[in-house]
């Protein structure tokens, strides 16, 4: 009766794909009409709760006309901000709504700094707000439609299926010079997580809230000493000594304890759960900047970036560099890479294999915080969610390249980056990061064992 | 005592729902996967979203009916399981947990997109009015709502008893057709794909074809805790993410992998003790220390140190048996 179940995949499949065509046909006709706006007052008492904000332009004043969208529990309404940029939506059950801001009502020049949506846990009786800052640059590599930049193509509605007109050649320059910058910023942590399976066979899903705590501890120095330079410093030894303490108090003992690699996986999914409502607890949900002033930009050969970019981009090519070098010329580098070839091997020529994997944590480790500082400099501002959210990219630049080869990592996390940011010219922004994971997908269909990748890897 | 009655009756609210209806069903899907197959699905929640969107969109936006709908669902489930095993059947364990959660994701974001609103709508989703009539139509309970141990709800419409009793029925339905199948040769054949897959291989079996049967089997399953989830009140792409896919792996791992009834004892004890540990912290922790919003949070670390601790202390859960348990590679 299975084997019948299999068959009515291939007879069926034509019809998926006539949904799936009419679902397109249908999009390039039909509009979404938002529902009747609501009044924007509202007041609390014991049975309702409001759900408010007020929307401010990048210059600091209020925007007019926004509209934004409420769901959840049941409700699903529509109102637009009024004349002092306030909005406020009034719920009579206590839960988590999710409040949208409709693109196409933000004022011309004016984009999200961050996710076009947030998630507000309402309480009868109380206020509940969500914070919607806008910026005039260009949003980089957020989960919101890219607009054209520098105010060349106005702020095409999300909804138009970007199609060539969206097309000009300094878009494309600017979009690889994007490209280039989350390329880069990708290979410091894809590289750590490279050598961590290169060495222990850990697939680490909590490397993404390294990352993010990387960000957001260089967003808590910042606050404490007011020098950028000095918080990204205090912040990446933050991460690499906790890339040890995780070592020697979880991992090296879970080794020990002769857990299958399957196990320490879903060991490590479980500490990336836990540290990223650790995050959410103690930062909250909302963006968190490292750096309050406002980025200059600068032009680099017609493409605009921040200075933050430009730093950040310099520091990341030395930071891989010296790690390349030390992988290939030290007697540590020949040692990491004689473990990624043969742990038994290795240790039977007397490498001291924890030694050597401790050291790779530490590495991996302010890595991680590296590429999470400069994250959130690049795109001014994180979230707990950040490096969650960055994740699969990671995994999608290492075996791009190959798991476990340092090489491979870099390659895979350039390609990443373009792919990201160049595909994002002609398909909606918020597929952005979906093609990246498809490219993993169809690069383990072609060849699984990635570019640099050896067969004997992939069993 | 009224705290602990108004505590016992929100437990039993929360167990008889049909969101922890829809868990089960997934869980039991899942534990085919994981449980007697060794595969590391960490995509069940795209499965889910496969079957609450292929069934919400048919009736939504096609106008299908409930049959019409509930087909395409599985079709759209069973499609995504093809397109994901094919690149990673033949693969080993962590690269196939990778591709299906990177699957479920790419799913996530496409019916997410502000592009497809007029058919998905977008993030705000989906709401149940829009594709819930075809299923009322279909209860045979009478017009009025009934109580029952204090909890009160409508016949049919909307949150209702007839969603928990088509989705409690479904969950027995899907355990007994584990039990037969895992007595069978097919699920002898699953067994021994886990327990060593170049033994079942040299006996002349197709350990790819059996390990899609699997897949697809378990997938439909989530794509129908799907459906009976947002049947009562909505669907989101949000809600379909990868917190879910990993609060089902606790689940299964918490009652017991390879087991028939671990995966409705996990997800019983996990929503059990996540309302009482949410009531108890509402009512004795004043709001100021602890908000609603912070209890939720704090109760989100405590299931992924559970998550650690299960894996690493008792791997087959309460009910499971260790030998039975393969975490291969």
């Amino acid at each position: 009766m299975v084997r019948r179940t299999a068959k009515t995949v291939d007879t069926k499949r034509p019809l998926g794909l006539v949904l799936l065509a009419a679902a397109v046909l249908s999009l390039c006709s039909a509009f979404f009409a938002p529902a009747a706006a609501h009044a924007v007052e509202c007041t609390t008492d014991p049975a309702t709760a409001c759900v408010q904000g007020t929307i401010k332009q990048s210059d600091g004043s209020p925007a007019e006309g926004i509209e934004l969208s409420i769901t959840g529990e049941g409700l699903d309404e529509t109102v637009t901000t009024d004349a002092t940029g306030h909005w406020a939506f009034t719920v009579t059950q206590a839960g988590t709504y999710t409040v949208t801001v409709n693109q196409d009502t933000l004022p011309e020049g004016q984009y999200l700094k961050s996710a076009d949506s947030r998630e507000i846990n309402a309480e009868l009786g109380r206020v509940g707000g969500g914070l919607f800052p806008l910026t005039d640059t260009e949003p980089g590599a957020q989960p919101t439609p890219t607009p054209g930049e520098n105010g060349e193509t106005a702020a095409p509605p999300p909804s138009s299926s970007a199609g060539e007109s969206d097309f000009s050649w300094s878009r494309l320059w600017q979009q690889t010079m994007s490209g280039l910058r989350l390329g880069l910023l990708i290979a410091l942590a894809s590289l750590g997580l490279s050598l961590i399976y290169g060495t222990t066979g850990l697939s680490n899903f909590a490397h993404g809230e390294m990352v993010s705590l990387g960000g957001l501890s260089a967003a808590l120095f910042m606050g404490l000493t007011g020098n950028l330079w000095l918080s990204g410093l205090l912040a990446v030894i933050v991460l690499a000594a906790f890339g040890w303490v995780q070592e020697k108090v979880l991992w090296k003992p879970l080794r020990k304890r002769r857990l299958s690699l399957m196990q320490l996986m879903i060991v490590s999914i479980g500490l990336s759960i836990a540290m990223q409502f650790a995050f959410q607890f103690f930062f909250g949900t909302g963006v968190i900047t490292i750096d309050p002033a406002l980025p200059k930009t600068v032009n680099v050969l017609g493409a605009a970036l921040t200075v933050h970019s430009l730093i950040a981009m310099g520091v990341a090519i030395l930071a891989i560099i010296l790690v390349g070098i030390g992988l290939m010329y030290t007697r540590f580098g020949r040692a990491t890479r004689a473990i990624s070839d043969n742990p038994a091997l290795a240790q039977a020529s007397g490498i001291d294999v924890d030694r050597v994997i401790s050291i790779v944590w530490i590495v991996g480790g302010g890595l991680a915080g590296l590429s999470g500082v400069f994250l959130g400099l690049v795109f001014n501002g994180l979230t707990y969610f950040m490096g969650g959210q960055m994740l699969l990219l990671f995994f999608a630049a290492v075996i791009l390249g190959g798991l476990g080869t340092a090489f491979g990592a870099f390659i895979g996390s350039m390609i990443v980056g373009m792919m990201v940011e160049l595909t994002n010219i002609w398909l909606p922004g918020d597929l952005k990061y979906g093609t990246a994971l498809l490219l993993l997908i169809l690069i383990l269909l072609v060849r699984p064992q990635g570019i640099f990748g050896r067969k004997e890897r992939i069993g | 005592m009224d705290f602990v009655i108004g505590l016992l009756v929100s437990v039993f609210q929360t167990l008889i729902s049909p969101t922890t209806a829809g868990f089960v069903l997934a869980a039991i899907g899942l534990n085919i996967h994981f449980g007697f197959t060794g595969l590391m699905n960490m995509g069940q929640a795209g499965f889910m979203l496969m079957g609450a969107y292929g069934f919400g969109v048919s009736v939504s936006f096609f106008g299908l009916g409930f049959w019409p709908a509930l087909l395409v669902a599985i079709v759209c489930a069973l499609v995504f399981g093809v397109i994901l095993g094919i690149p990673t059947l033949k693969l080993r364990g962590d690269y196939l947990a990778i591709v299906t959660i990177a699957a479920a994701e790419i799913v996530r974001m496409i019916f997410k997109m502000a592009m497809l609103q007029p058919v998905t709508g977008g993030p705000l989703g989906l709401h149940s009015t829009t594709y819930r009539e075809p299923f009322s139509a279909l209860s045979p309970l009478p017009e009025g709502s009934t109580t029952i141990l204090g909890v009160t709800y409508p016949n049919t419409g909307g949150n209702d008893w007839w969603v928990r009793i088509v989705g409690w029925g479904l969950v027995a339905l899907c355990l007994l057709l584990t039990w037969a199948l895992m007595r069978s040769p097919w699920g002898r054949v699953l067994k021994g794909i886990r327990e060593d897959e170049d033994a079942v291989r040299s006996l002349g079996k197709s350990s790819f074809a059996f390990k899609m049967q699997a897949l697809l089997l378990g997938g439909v399953m989530g794509a129908f805790g799907g459906i009976i989830m947002t049947l009562p009140s909505s669907m989101q792409p949000d809600m379909m993410g990868r917190p879910l896919t990993f609060n089902l792996w606790m689940i299964v791992l918490l009652g017991g992998a390879a087991t028939i009834f671990g995966p409705v004892l996990g997800t019983l004890i996990f929503f059990a003790v996540r309302i009482v540990l949410t009531t108890v912290a509402g009512e004795f922790v004043p709001r100021d220390i602890l908000s609603a919003a912070q209890t939720e949070q704090l109760a989100w670390v405590l299931v992924g140190v559970a998550l650690m601790l299960l894996v690493i202390f008792r791997p087959q859960g309460i009910l499971g048996n260790k030998k039975e348990l393969s975490f291969n590679v």
